[in-house]
């Protein structure tokens, strides 16, 4: 059964649980976005 | 055959720089040539010796690790949240399936920062010097985690967000040590300078990584000692090691996927550079 009501320790497991998924978020966007940005510079430019 | 498209043709002192596919006595260094790639294939994985094949390989191998993270962590949350409250720790025991998973892959990364900067300042692979460089971020926020979530599980089991104990203090050694090496290497406009100066440090932290493990055995702490990975079988019952070890699986999965996708874009702005420098020249 799913036992999510921490009780009195509920912010101390959510504020654990909410600073973790934020933290994988901002790897994920970062390491994404940086890994994009670098590869559209890395592209040769075309002919003008 | 044609240097990588990503490799500088050459240096201000006119010496070629060392790069992958580059041999190392046509960088300047003093190791023959087929004697310095004989030690490559003989000691780095094959992928990483040639970055066409490693970006081919990370481009199905980062998704692939991304989802069994999911995956893992899907079902480790699942059983953490069905498992039952710990006798003395309550609800706060749901915290170690986030804070030792953090703590082990932080010193993961560490040794994974470590052995790519030997193989980066032994061997002058670019490659493994890029993934020295992409591991510190991901490492840095590791340690960070595994900090934060100790402090908010500390407060309601010890009283205090914070101790001065020889666990702890190692682990806030351990993220000065990511900080640092970040600065290096941003510190220093010359990337070979900055590779090696920062690898150098990089293997004098690696020091760290046994003082962690066995400062709870060393020195009075409020931390426990080993529980899961000792002499006579995990302390703690099938109900919280079987979500600690997936939610530990799964943080591994993670920095597997993380650390390929950020090597890959490493090996991009090293190309853009290699870019921007033969448009400069034309």
């Amino acid at each position: 059964m799913l036992d999510l009501d921490a009780g009195k320790y509920a912010p101390f497991v959510w504020l654990a649980y909410g600073l973790t998924a934020f933290v994988f978020i901002a790897m994920i966007w970062s390491s994404l976005a940086y890994a994009r940005r670098w590869k559209d510079k890395a592209q040769p430019k075309g002919p003008t | 055959m044609a240097a990588p498209a990503w490799a500088p043709t050459r240096r201000a002192d006119g010496r070629r720089p060392a790069a992958c596919g580059v041999p190392p006595q046509a960088a300047g260094l003093p190791l023959s040539a087929a004697k310095a790639n004989a030690l490559n294939m003989a000691l780095a994985p094959t992928f990483l010796t040639n970055p066409d094949r490693f970006m081919a390989f990370s481009r199905w191998a980062a998704p692939l690790f991304g989802m069994l993270a999911v995956g893992l962590a899907a079902a480790g949350l699942w059983l953490g949240f069905t498992a039952p409250e710990d006798y003395q720790q309550g609800d706060t025991v749901r915290i170690m399936f986030i804070h030792v998973p953090a703590a082990w892959t932080c010193m993961f990364a560490y040794f994974c920062l470590g052995g790519a900067s030997l193989l980066g300042l032994v061997f002058r692979h670019a490659l493994a010097d890029a993934a020295a460089a992409a591991a510190a971020p991901l490492g840095a926020a590791f340690t960070f985690l595994a900090l934060a979530t100790g402090s908010l599980w500390g407060r309601p089991m010890w009283g205090a967000w914070w101790v001065w104990d020889g666990r702890l203090t190692s682990v806030l050694v351990l993220f000065l040590l990511y900080i640092a090496y970040m600065a290096l290497r941003g510190a220093l406009d010359d990337e070979a300078k900055a590779a090696r100066a920062s690898a150098i440090l990089a293997l004098v932290g690696l020091v760290n990584l046994p003082i962690i493990h066995w400062s709870v055995e060393w020195w009075n702490s409020l931390h426990q000692g080993a529980s899961v990975f000792r002499a006579g079988g995990p302390a703690m019952g099938p109900e919280f090691l079987w979500p600690l070890l997936l939610m530990a699986l799964a943080y591994t999965a993670a920095f597997g996927a993380l650390w390929l996708v950020r090597i890959r874009g490493e090996v991009w702005r090293r190309r853009a550079v290699a870019l921007q420098l033969r448009e400069a020249r034309a």
